[in-house]
């Protein structure tokens, strides 16, 4: 690993400043992970009083268990349709803005706070909208006779957290697409356009291959939002309601530990989501690491 | 701009005006709705233009906050939500720019592990060791502190790498300027690393400022007292009111004094927000 040339030499002082992040990460990140591997191949009896090593059944469980297959399923769809929506707004954004001269800071200003505003609180901002019997957007709904009511329909609920969830990243993905979009040589687009390409023609052959890195890096950033950090949008919204039609991962870890009290079946479905975001951290690693060789 | 194409223009524009009214519209009618009367969300739909009950609605959620449903004034959850997010902002930097100082200005056995053990906590998401976390946090007594909330989400892997890169980039003869005048590795990292990180920092505080008023899932299971709610949680304690509807005016008015302090954050310091964001997650 890379250090200075010339360093400082001092036996006490490199430990005293790595002290305390190592303290912190020790104590409240390994600690608890390695408890949670542990008491993932154990089963504590109900009163708390004795817990017996059980090998593998906590997983062989819950890996049988259809509640967590659709959980696993749902998340899948869940993360997909946000990272899409969500990149396809934003990149659309990122693309007229890209195009305008005087007012790309303006339009920049207009779309980037969003950012800041919590999971939980975009939930409860669509919740609103989209609520069955004052909500603005099931009245338009009702005009095109459609009948809207996430507390009963389980497709609905999903759209309504899809579209919170997706809202919410909007103004990352918007970020990340106009940097790659400035970085891009304006002279590609205008020898292609002396070659008599069209704007669309040029979007489609040139922009979009050389913004692949950006679009990569972010697809994987946006799986690993959906995955942990839309737990605040459904909590607000339908807290993995209707009869679990929106419950994925991250929420049924936390209702079956936190209030089902399952700790074993929890711990163990914890472990297989860090098996989730060691992968994701792995290939972002990878692969990203090279994302400005075009 | 390669050609000129009228039409192309008019569509970028309507384009964008477009976006910017979907991405701003929730929050508008979110802010219309806390300044009418309760009555207003009782039938029909909700308002789309502004009633006359704001300074109603906002005083008295400062002021006294939700009654029915046990939440404090919202000056308190702002206060706790403010201070969560200052501490954690400040306390990242802090412990990784003396991380990255020592992986990178000195060589000592165990380095390459201790960088690796900061890597891990990349992996670790508060939301895979809920349970486990919790359980350390109360066995140490810190349920219901500033320390609870705050410690268990200090560690930080980015903040760490992005001081790591960045020193590797000083020049070498700085230091060994500083060492011919005399100067020891603390004096070197006070009078010179610090003030020429002082960019990074700052982009960096305004993304840890935000990452941690944000928080939603610890505050909830670590803060059980009222005095040590954070903001976000307590618009969903207002929510979860059984058997009734919420109060819609009170509950948009603490959404909206929710959102203002990160989003003026981002606004007036949009460029170093940029420059961080871009920055930790590469």
């Amino acid at each position: 690993m890379q250090t200075k040339r010339s360093i400082f030499s001092n036996t006490w002082l490199p430990y005293a400043l790595l002290a305390p992040q190592l303290a912190i990460t020790l104590v409240f990140f390994i600690w608890p992970a390695s408890q949670a591997v542990k008491s993932s191949f154990e089963r504590e009896d109900p009163f708390g009083f004795r817990t017996t090593f059980i090998w593998f059944e906590n997983y062989t469980r819950i890996l049988s268990d259809p509640s967590y297959l659709n959980a696993l399923g749902r998340t899948a769809i869940f993360s997909v349709s946000v990272t899409a929506l969500s990149m396809g707004f934003a990149l659309l954004l990122a693309v007229c803005v890209d195009r305008v001269m005087r007012t790309q800071r303006f339009y920049t200003t207009l779309i980037v706070w969003p950012y800041a505003v919590a999971p939980v609180v975009a939930g409860v901002l669509w919740w609103f909208l989209f609520n069955p019997t004052i909500g603005l957007l099931p009245h338009i709904l009702d005009w095109f006779g459609i009948n809207w009511n996430h507390r009963i329909s389980g497709v609905q609920a999903m759209i309504l957290i899809t579209i919170a969830s997706a809202w919410k990243q909007i103004s990352y993905n918007f970020l990340f697409f106009l940097a790659g979009l400035q970085s891009i040589p304006a002279s590609l687009s205008e020898a292609a356009s002396i070659d008599g390409a069209g704007p669309f023609k040029r979007f489609w052959t040139i922009v979009f291959p050389l913004l692949s890195p950006t679009t990569f890096f972010l697809l994987i950033i946006n799986i690993n939002y959906v995955m942990f950090d839309t737990f605040g949008v459904i909590d607000a919204t339908t807290s993995g309601g209707p009869n679990q039609a929106t419950m994925t991962l991250v929420y049924k870890v936390y209702t079956d530990g936190v209030a089902g009290l399952n700790i074993g079946s929890s711990s163990a479905q914890s472990v297989l989501l860090m098996g989730i975001v060691i992968a994701l951290t792995f290939v972002q690693f990878r692969y990203v690491e090279r994302r400005v060789n075009y | 701009m390669v050609e000129n194409r009228p039409f192309l223009d008019f569509l970028t524009h309507f384009i964008l005006i477009v976006g910017v009214i979907i991405v701003a519209f929730p929050v508008y009618i979110a802010f219309i709705a806390s300044t009418h009367e309760p009555s207003a969300f009782v039938r029909g739909v909700i308002p789309l233009l502004p009633g006359d009950n704001l300074v109603q609605s906002y005083s008295s959620m400062l002021g006294s906050g939700h009654r029915v449903a046990g939440t404090p004034p919202v000056w308190l959850m702002l206060a706790n939500s403010f201070w969560m997010a200052m501490i954690i902002a400040v306390g990242k930097i802090a412990i990784s720019i003396t991380s990255a100082f020592a992986i990178v200005y000195f060589r000592f056995p165990f380095r390459t592990l201790a960088f690796w053990i900061i890597f891990v906590t990349l992996m670790l998401p508060v939301e895979v060791r809920i349970i486990p976390t919790y359980a350390v946090v109360a066995n140490l007594g810190m349920l219901n502190s500033y320390a609870g909330l705050t410690l268990p989400l200090i560690a930080s892997a980015t903040a760490t790498f992005l001081f790591r890169q960045f020193f590797l980039t000083v020049p070498e003869e700085l230091m060994e300027a500083a060492r011919v005048d005399g100067a020891g590795p603390l004096k070197f990292f006070k009078d010179i690393l610090i003030p020429i990180s002082i960019t990074n920092i700052a982009a960096l505080f305004v993304i840890m400022f935000i990452f941690g008023w944000v928080q939603y899932l610890w505050p909830l299971l670590i803060t059980t007292q009222e005095q040590f709610y954070t903001i976000v949680m307590g618009i969903k304690r207002m929510l979860a009111l059984t058997d009734r509807e919420p109060e819609w005016n009170l509950v948009m008015a603490t959404v909206i004094l929710a959102m203002v302090p990160p989003v003026l954050v981002v606004l007036f310091m949009q460029r170093l927000f940029i420059k961080g964001l871009v920055e930790t997650e590469k």
